[in-house]
């Protein structure tokens, strides 16, 4: 997928089919064409015999967990290890700051910060190399309560309690906008005082308050009516990080061949857009790399019985 | 001549489904957008004012400035610095000092919170305990305060269950110790003068002309940075002498 194509499918536009494919993803296309009815349902079936792997979440589950338990303990024990939240920190003496907070923060203030352009650099730099919306499930503490509260939604959905009533993606880029232009016109950091992020973040370090109320809130409505609601459609932190880590070397990588589009990867999906190439004949090529907006939380990877899709490091291939 | 306008072209046809998405994004973004900009209701209407750290800057910078991430409260060796909650609207996660509970002493004597900040909320321009301007002490209820009855003091100044600690010198250089666990046997009280942590901050000044009058009144100076250490040792309840958040010199 092309980086422009990428970034307009994270802004909001709906992912296109491709105009035209490279001569061998045209012939597999071509012969999986073939493969019909009862023998593609036979594949499928095969495919999904075995047990289902849990790997990427149970990594993942554990290094957010212990990402933020590092914060906690190290405040705990006062060992200096890590200080601040996930807003802003010093990691052994190094400034880091959160991308977003500390646009909020330059944009309401009007002053450029040189702590804050150093700590943002770090934090830009290292979620440049992973990519940037690695941090949203791989660090952020609301992530992992919306998943939880995504698997209560989905238990309830199939039992046709609750119905998702899906936002259109374009919602983020817009709220981003108008988050950007309140804090310059008003001079608080206004989405700072309703961030799940922040408010998880410092609730686990410094103890829980009524800001809790709010986030339990946002988990419950996500149950009931939509689906994912603040990742998906609302929070700027994760459009920050995924402009950041549009070009990164670090992502999921999809293979045509053995795919049998049937497309589990997208129901585990949290931004299931990005995904849209593993439709039947939306490869352009044998080998894509997932889009921007991609978080990195490998739940596809887990999800696909056949190893169409993998991490990648771009360029390691090339070296080993 | 009828020159008749060309029928307007007709607008493609909306999906419901689309169309009832569309009016949905709309909704809820205006519902965020709304309960984000609820913060100004605490703010402007000044529910709830707040004793800022040392070295913090004027409030509303303060409020923009701040990212929000505690390391002056972690930093705190006297843990005298809490976050603000969501009644506090913009204030949420920002720091401010509850004097009475436990007030700033200056125990770390750097100004640790604004070597912390990494933003500069908490102004780099101060080094010294000397500079700093949070307030200014005030005797607010005269008539309570046991030195100008003449009275001595006897005991802890904050008996339990009274969390808040202070760091005595002569104890423990390093560790503060429990206002609860510290006994004090005053001919006269003069707490709020004795454990002051600024020079010629506050005096006791005689209240008449008779040398027999043991009546003495607490006077704050100019050096006053209202840290609020008065405010937390006065043994009446509620506190004799309280901090004016932000009050300069000369302010009515």
């Amino acid at each position: 997928m092309g980086l422009l194509a990428s970034l307009k499918t994270m802004l909001g536009a709906a992912p296109e089919r491709p105009a035209s494919y490279t001569p061998a993803a045209e012939a597999m296309h071509e012969a999986k064409r073939q493969v019909k009815g009862p023998e593609r349902a036979r594949q499928i079936r095969a495919a999904h015999a075995g047990t289902h792997s849990n790997k990427w979440r149970n990594i993942r589950w554990a290094t957010l967990i212990f990402l933020n338990m590092v914060f906690v303990l190290s405040f705990q024990f006062d060992v200096q290890l890590v200080e601040g939240s996930l807003t802003a920190s010093r990691v052994i003496g190094f400034h880091m700051a959160d991308l977003y907070s500390a646009i909020q923060v330059m944009l309401a203030y009007k002053v450029i910060l040189i702590n804050l352009v150093i700590g943002t650099g770090t934090v830009f730099f290292l979620w440049w190399l992973f990519g940037g919306r690695t941090f949203c499930s791989w660090a952020c503490p609301y992530h992992l309560l919306a998943e939880i509260a995504e698997k209560i939604h989905l238990m309830l959905a199939a039992r046709r309690m609750v119905v998702d009533y899906p936002l259109h993606r374009g919602t983020r880029s817009v709220l981003y906008v108008i988050f950007g232009l309140l804090a310059v016109v008003s001079g608080y950091t206004v989405y700072e005082s309703i961030s799940p992020t922040g408010i998880v973040s410092r609730a686990l370090i410094y103890g829980p308050g009524l800001a809790m109320v709010w986030v339990l809130g946002l988990l419950v409505y996500e149950v009931v009516f939509i689906r994912r609601m603040w990742c998906r459609y609302i929070c700027p932190i994760g459009l920050t990080y995924g402009l950041v880590g549009a070009v990164s070397p670090m992502r999921v990588k999809y293979n045509l061949e053995n795919c049998l589009h049937e497309g589990d990867c997208r129901k585990v999906c949290l931004v299931p857009h990005v995904l849209e190439v593993t439709k039947k004949t939306y490869a352009p090529d044998v080998d894509v790399a997932i889009g921007a907006d991609c978080t990195r939380c490998g739940l596809c990877i887990d999800a696909c019985p056949t190893g169409s899709l993998r991490f990648e490091v771009k360029g390691l291939n090339k070296l080993l | 001549m009828t020159d008749e306008a060309p029928p307007a072209k007709r607008p493609p046809l909306a999906n419901p489904k689309t169309r009832r998405q569309a009016m949905r994004s709309i909704t809820m973004g205006t519902a965020i957008v709304g309960a984000s900009l609820f913060g100004f209701f605490p703010v402007t209407r000044k529910w709830t004012p707040r004793l800022r750290p040392p070295g913090a800057i004027d409030e509303n910078d303060f409020l923009a400035a701040c990212i929000k991430c505690g390391q002056c409260v972690q930093v705190c060796p006297v843990r005298a610095i809490y976050l603000g909650d969501l009644d506090e609207g913009f204030g949420v996660g920002v720091p401010y000092i509850p004097a009475r509970e436990q007030a700033c002493d200056f125990s770390c004597d750097a100004v640790q919170c604004v070597l912390a900040c990494p933003t500069g909320a908490l102004s780099h321009s101060i080094s010294k305990k000397e500079e700093v301007h949070m307030g200014l002490a005030r005797l607010d209820r005269p008539n309570a305060c046991l030195a100008r009855k003449g009275e001595g003091f006897k005991g802890p100044a904050r008996p339990a269950p009274f969390t808040g600690v202070h760091r005595y010198m002569e104890i423990d250089r390093w560790k503060p110790v429990k206002l609860a666990d510290y006994n004090y046997d005053l001919e006269l009280c003069d707490l709020c003068v004795r454990e002051c942590p600024i020079a010629d901050a506050i005096s006791l000044e005689p209240m008449s002309g008779d040398p027999a009058d043991k009546r003495r009144t607490p006077v704050v100076h100019q050096a006053c940075v209202g840290c609020g250490m008065c405010e937390m040792i006065c043994p009446t309840e509620p506190a004799a002498i309280v901090i004016d958040i932000r009050r300069k010199w000369g302010d009515v």
